[in-house]
């Protein structure tokens, strides 16, 4: 068991995503403290991957120059060491299997536990594929985040039942990215959720306006947001953490109001 | 030696996000149902046989045996088959699969367009959709295989992402996958990916190794003491190694892409210098860096240009019954101009990785033994790029 639910003990949540080392790590240091002191209620902090096939392509771009950047799994475990110095809130690694897999299951999550890292999004470990990284998540108490699509149909309480932490609920089909809409009927595949668990769900993909995370946040627990985030980092560079800050509020302030 | 989750070993599994569960489900229970179903087997047969040219041609290569003075050498002649590819026998299988399946549009990746221009074919033929990702530093290599997919009414799109090759362009079609399942299937040219298409791609290639077999003991009245073939992803070497796995005095060879050698970073030979990984659905061998990034591959082979190979490939590597040997772009290029010098037949420059290494091991075997060589494909796409690997200034 991981400190996750404390995330949701404050009305919504509202869940950024910020990627490792774009522009580079002191940046990314100053962008999650500013997210934090804004009412962020978990962090999802991404590792560069060099071909993340779930992500579109602002969130492919950030992946790209954090790499170019020079970034590396260790250089974001000393980011995290430095970090837990003062923000509180729990935050989790977004990532793809072959980081985790190629530093080694057992050093990396335990690294994880060391530095305080409380969970792992991973898009490419679908349900069947989970025990190659479950036993050593809950010899370290990290929680494994699992994942609902909108074609998730009769997988939802099967994965629903064994969930850990928070339920990651992907509003739309495709990749990452700004959406003007969303479809989905979310509503149906959160009161199977409902049924099967009492963990929360947080809904990501897609979101960008404080509208759209109220709507987001009415009919789940919380909203989460990568790629405006990245936008605002690809458009402002080192000066994009106060443009964050503010945005974060302005967000947390749309899920508060779904209450 | 698959089990119910897709593994060879310890390679293979399904590491693919939550949204493309359901579909790559549906494929397996679809393709469970119709490799059993007479039907699905007729027509399919028919479609190999009457269009695309099956069976190909095993072809006793006579000059080449008596210029390299060894071992007996046989070609087997994929690169006859309509398109002029392997790539074919895959494609009509999971097109018409597809079209069983109720699925109105195909999507699939290309390196070298053999398989774009495959997919572009069974598409027209079946009237479905077609949409095909290609890398766009291929589409300048491979200009000719663009227009052809163009022509035959699929839409290519240059996939700009990455080191815009064969790997980038596999991504982008997950990508597009997960944006549109319902009416789409994605066509996989390769051994490769998330379980089931490792199986289902090597079943339909694998009637490359059973007509193999029966030619093989119609002419010598024996088997061959090497099966060698060009390697990738892997699809034309599962499918000349398949039936001989249970053989063992058959010796499999797979020629991996060394690119300007393995002892630099421009290779992609993954048995060579790759390690254990998780990519594009699999586990299995990946040229990656020590913190796991996928490796910007290179080889002059635009088809053999990908960071991985398929987990029956590992497996079969790992037990060793399988050898997996490197050769680079210059011998790829001799063996290239060789064969066309030597029979008249211009290989891929895929399959030339294969003649190539069959050139160095033909001359150590008696003249008794017997080597088979798949020559894939056809090389005509390839001249170009050759006469600019040799200075001169070509372009298609």
């Amino acid at each position: 068991m991981s400190n996750i639910k404390s995330a949701f003990e404050n009305g919504k949540a509202f869940i950024p995503f910020i990627t490792c080392g774009d522009p580079d790590l002191e940046t990314t240091a100053a962008a999650v403290k500013a997210a934090a002191d804004n009412g962020a209620d978990l962090i999802e902090l991404g590792i560069p991957f060099s071909d993340p096939t779930a992500e579109g392509p602002v969130i492919q771009g950030a992946n790209i120059r954090a790499l170019k950047g020079g970034v590396t799994t260790d250089k974001i475990f000393d980011l995290v060491r430095e970090l837990r110095k003062t923000v509180k809130i729990p935050m989790v690694f977004m990532t793809y299997a072959n980081v985790i897999f190629s530093y080694g299951a057992e050093r990396f999550i335990s690294t994880c536990r060391e530095t305080g890292i409380d969970g792992l999004i991973l898009p490419d470990l679908p349900f069947e594929e989970k025990e190659e990284f479950l036993p050593v998540c809950r010899k370290y108490g990290v929680d494994l985040i699992s994942l609902i699509a909108p074609t998730s149909a009769n997988r939802i309480s099967m994965i629903a039942g064994e969930a850990e932490g928070f339920i990651y609920i992907v509003s739309s089909l495709g990749v990452t990215g700004t959406r003007k809409e969303i479809n989905t009927d979310l509503e149906s595949i959160i009161s199977v959720v409902r049924d099967t668990t009492d963990i929360p769900c947080a809904v990501g993909f897609g979101i960008s306006t404080p509208e759209q995370a109220r709507k987001m946040a009415e009919i789940s627990d919380g909203a989460i947001v990568g790629s405006a985030i990245i936008k605002l980092l690809e458009k402002y560079g080192k000066d994009a953490p106060a443009y964050i800050g503010e945005y974060v509020k302005s967000m947390k302030d749309a899920v508060r109001q779904a209450e | 030696m698959t089990d119910r989750s897709g593994r060879f070993g310890i390679h293979g599994g399904q590491y693919i996000p939550e949204t493309l569960m359901n579909a790559v489900i549906e494929l397996e229970e679809a393709y469970n149902f119709y490799k059993n179903d007479p039907e699905f087997n007729r027509e399919l047969s028919e479609l190999l046989n009457e269009y695309a040219g099956r069976p190909s041609r095993l072809y006793h290569a006579k000059k080449m045996t008596e210029d390299l003075d060894g071992a007996k050498i046989y070609l087997k002649r994929e690169d006859l088959n309509h398109t002029g590819a392997h790539k074919i026998n895959n494609v009509l299988g999971q097109a018409l699969l597809a079209k069983k399946m109720g699925k109105t549009r195909l999507i699939a990746e290309t390196g070298a367009g053999q398989h774009g221009v495959a997919a572009a074919t069974a598409a027209a033929l079946m009237g479905m959709e077609c949409v095909i990702f290609m890398g766009e530093e291929d589409t300048v290599r491979q200009a000719l295989n663009v227009y052809r997919m163009r022509l035959l009414g699929a839409e290519v799109v240059p996939v700009k992402t990455g080191t815009a090759t064969l790997k980038d362009a596999v991504s982008e079609v997950m990508r597009e996958w997960t944006s549109r399942v319902d009416d789409t299937l994605y066509c996989l040219g390769s051994v490769m990916g998330p379980h089931p298409f490792p199986t289902i791609v090597r079943d339909f290639q694998a009637v490359i190794s059973k007509e193999i077999k029966e030619q093989i003991l119609e002419k010598e009245g024996r088997l061959p003491d090497a099966v060698i073939a060009c390697v990738g992803g892997g699809s034309n070497a599962i499918g000349s190694f398949y039936n001989f796995i249970e053989d063992p005095e058959v010796r499999l060879i797979g020629c991996e892409a060394a690119g300007r050698g393995v002892d630099t970073p421009e290779t992609a030979a993954t048995i060579g210098t790759g390690r254990l990984g998780i990519f594009h659905g699999m586990k299995s061998y990946f040229c990656q860096d020590e913190y796991g990034q996928i490796a910007p591959v290179y080889s002059i082979s635009a088809g053999l240009d990908y960071p991985g190979i398929g987990p029956e490939h590992a497996y079969l590597h790992d037990t060793g019954r399988a050898e997996y040997v490197p050769v680079t772009d210059e011998e790829a290029v001799c063996a290239f101009e060789y064969l066309a010098k030597t029979e008249g037949i211009i290989p891929a420059i895929e399959s030339a990785h294969a003649v190539a290494y069959a050139m160095k091991l033909a001359p150590e075997m008696d003249s008794d033994k017997i080597i088979v060589i798949t020559i894939s494909g056809r090389g005509d796409k390839d001249c170009a790029s050759v006469a600019r690997y040799r200075g001169e200034d070509i372009y298609e």
